[in-house]
């Protein structure tokens, strides 16, 4: 029964190629995955939740009230408050804008430079092995211990330069960015290395385009599939790595907190009545998150997967 | 193979040493003082002569060398005397890495941690592997069973779901509500008797759970897409036409051919997991290496740092190194020039 909805996403699929529209490929893929269509849905309630919440539930969340510590569940503060008495729901909004916020920049970063180096090593034969062995060097790296050490070192400098808040962010999407493109940039590689030997790029060659413009019009366009299954993953990936960041204490301080840094100082109040839900909604809202984008992945890569889509 | 390991060890060693290079310079190059800890009452000169102990005022390059005699050279070398009880040269005035938080030699810090890591960690890895192989191999064998699907779904929510939650909710569970564990790992624990055993096993129960579960998670749908690649070989069509059963297919057949990939990949994994121990260590207080680079890297220590990044980076390339030799041994197809 599944193999038929399969086959028929594969027919569908087809049919999209022959008009290329790397959304048309998105569209099928999610109607045909169920995980994914609900994943989907789930992603954008949140998304739209931390974008428009804050508006609707205008309540500060900085505001201190500890006439109201650690409360459950009630109709004023719907998921509760914290040991200041601050509201949770509002927390948790605005730490979840900072969060997706930091997914989408480390995202788009990584991809960014995974995909150029990833192209330039696939189009140039001359770089092909430099930027190779930097990429191995990279995955060599220990990433989890070198993010720390450079948030460690970098912090002062960059919350001097750019303010609290803005350092950190742009010290933890750059770091992000910089330890997660070589996936990226191996696929990448692979595609234009299939796509280069392709006739139409023969042809535009043959007619004296240039090595950038067959890049930008030949090149990306056709790989775009497999680049925005990379951005699926990439998004979860960094989503991840910003809450264990600040869960080891090393992300955002407490005063802009994410969730990741929710869930670090709901920690310490464990087992205290009204305080554990502290942890559970956080971890729900960062779980939540990246499962429904890892079933959006998923679908994705079924559906540009061609041993999946001819059966 | 020899030929093709000496190349690929060729390659390993220029790996390790730029990634040295970068440890080291990324280090030093980032505005700290070792001495910014220090209580402010300390004169000028004295903070000047502290940094003349740790060797700072000496140019990079120089720093740079003698880390890599002390961690490349030294180091070994009082390891083996450690392990062997022999004298090799001048073993007392020989340089070692210290910590500057501890003053003691940082690979004594790290010996003395590794066990619980090594416990914790490699326990979890095992026992990861042992729930993943046959919940793969059936899923995929099954494919879009209730079993499958249920599977899927669970190793999804498993690969997604962030270690220090699952952790978390297992500590609100097991141990606030229930009372079952201990929430924090008492490493100073011994067993003496079947009590005291008792007791490890409840205090290591949760740490390895959670990380067997993450394990678990990425290995049993990596091994269930390989089976799956399988099935519908041309091999397995010859086994069925000669009359085997299928069990002996499955078995005998196809698990050894899937099975290829799935080695590579735990062995792939076994730095990885390492680094992902830090985040459990810190969840249960288990004070092994994940919880010492921490600490090193909240108190500025950077010797510690520096080897321990730098231990983390040896495990990756030595893993990787090692990954493809078991699958040229294991794989005769696989003919390495």
């Amino acid at each position: 029964m599944k193999l038929d909805k399969l086959a028929r996403a594969g027919q569908s699929i087809q049919e999209a190629r022959e008009h290329p529209s790397p959304w048309m490929i998105v569209w099928i893929a999610l109607k045909n995955h169920k995980g994914a269509l609900v994943g989907a849905g789930v992603f954008t309630f949140i998304v739209l939740a931390v974008l428009i919440g804050p508006l609707v539930y205008s309540i500060d969340p900085q505001l201190t009230d500890t006439a109201v510590r650690n409360q459950g569940m009630s109709w004023q503060h719907p998921l509760g408050t914290d040991n200041l008495g601050r509201d949770m729901l509002a927390q948790m909004l605005s730490g979840g804008r900072i969060a997706l916020a930091v997914g989408f920049a480390a995202m788009l970063l990584s991809l960014g430079v995974g995909t150029a180096i990833g192209v330039v090593a696939g189009y140039y034969k001359r770089l092909d092995g430099p930027l190779m062995r930097l990429t191995d060097l990279f995955l060599a790296l220990p990433l989890l211990p070198l993010l720390l050490v450079i948030i460690m070192l970098f912090r002062d400098t960059l919350r001097a330069a750019f303010g609290p808040e803005r350092g950190i962010f742009f010290l933890i999407v750059l770091g992000i960015g910089i330890t997660s493109w070589m996936q990226t940039a191996r696929i990448v590689r692979g595609e234009t290395l299939a796509i280069k030997e392709r006739e139409f790029v023969l042809a535009a060659t043959s007619m004296g385009t240039t090595g950038l413009h067959i890049i930008t019009k030949h090149i990306l366009p056709n790989i775009l599939s497999p680049i925005m299954v990379s951005a699926t993953l990439g998004i979860a990936n960094a989503i991840i790595t910003e809450s264990t960041l600040s869960f080891l204490g090393l992300g955002f301080p407490p005063d802009f907190p994410t969730w990741g840094r929710l869930l670090f100082d709901g920690a310490n109040f464990i087992g205290i009545e009204g305080a554990t839900a502290r942890v559970i909604w956080p971890g729900l809202a960062i779980s939540l998150t990246v499962l429904s984008v890892n079933y959006i992945g998923d679908a994705l890569r079924d559906a540009i997967d061609p041993r999946v889509r001819n059966k | 193979m020899l030929k093709y390991l000496s190349k690929r060890l060729f390659f390993a060693i220029p790996t390790l040493i730029v990634i040295s290079f970068v440890l080291f310079a990324l280090l030093d190059l980032a505005p700290n003082d070792p001495t910014g800890n220090l209580p402010q009452t300390i004169p000028q000169e004295v903070r000047e002569e502290i940094r003349e102990s740790l060797g700072l005022n000496k140019p990079f390059h120089i720093r740079y060398f003698k880390w890599m005699q002390q961690f490349f050279v030294n180091e070994p070398l009082n390891l083996i005397e450690e392990v062997t009880g022999l004298e090799i040269g001048d073993s007392d005035s020989r340089l070692r890495v210290r910590s500057w938080l501890t003053r003691s030699p940082v690979v004594d810090l790290i010996i003395e941690r590794l066990p619980q890591t090594l416990w914790v960690v490699g326990l979890s890895y095992i026992v990861g592997i042992m729930i993943a192989l046959p919940i793969g191999v059936i899923s995929a064998y099954k494919q879009y069973s209730w079993f499958d699907q249920i599977g899927t779904f669970i190793s999804m929510v498993g690969f997604s779901v962030p270690t220090f939650f699952t952790g978390l909710v297992m500590i609100i569970i097991f141990s606030v509500t229930l009372s079952w564990f201990p929430s924090t790992y008492d490493t100073t624990h011994v067993v003496k008797d079947l009590q005291s055993l008792w007791f490890q096993v409840k205090q290591m129960a949760m740490p390895v759970m959670v990380l067997a579960f993450y394990n678990a998670a990425q290995l049993s749908r990596f091994m269930r897409a390989s089976v799956l690649e399988n099935l519908n070989l041309d091999y397995v069509r010859t086994a069925r036409a000669k009359g085997l059963r299928d069990r002996s297919i499955l078995l005998k057949h196809i698990l050894r051919n899937s099975m290829l990939p799935v080695i590579t990949m735990i062995a792939l994994g076994v730095p990885t997991i390492f680094t992902g121990a830090i985040i459990t260590e810190q969840v249960f207080r288990v004070n092994g290496i994940g919880q010492l680079l921490i600490t090193g890297i909240q108190s500025a220590d950077i010797p510690l740092v520096q080897s321990l990044s730098f231990l983390f980076a040896v495990l990756i390339v030595t893993f990787n190194l090692l990954a493809d030799v078991i699958y040229g041994i294991l794989d005769p197809r696989i003919r390495y020039e």
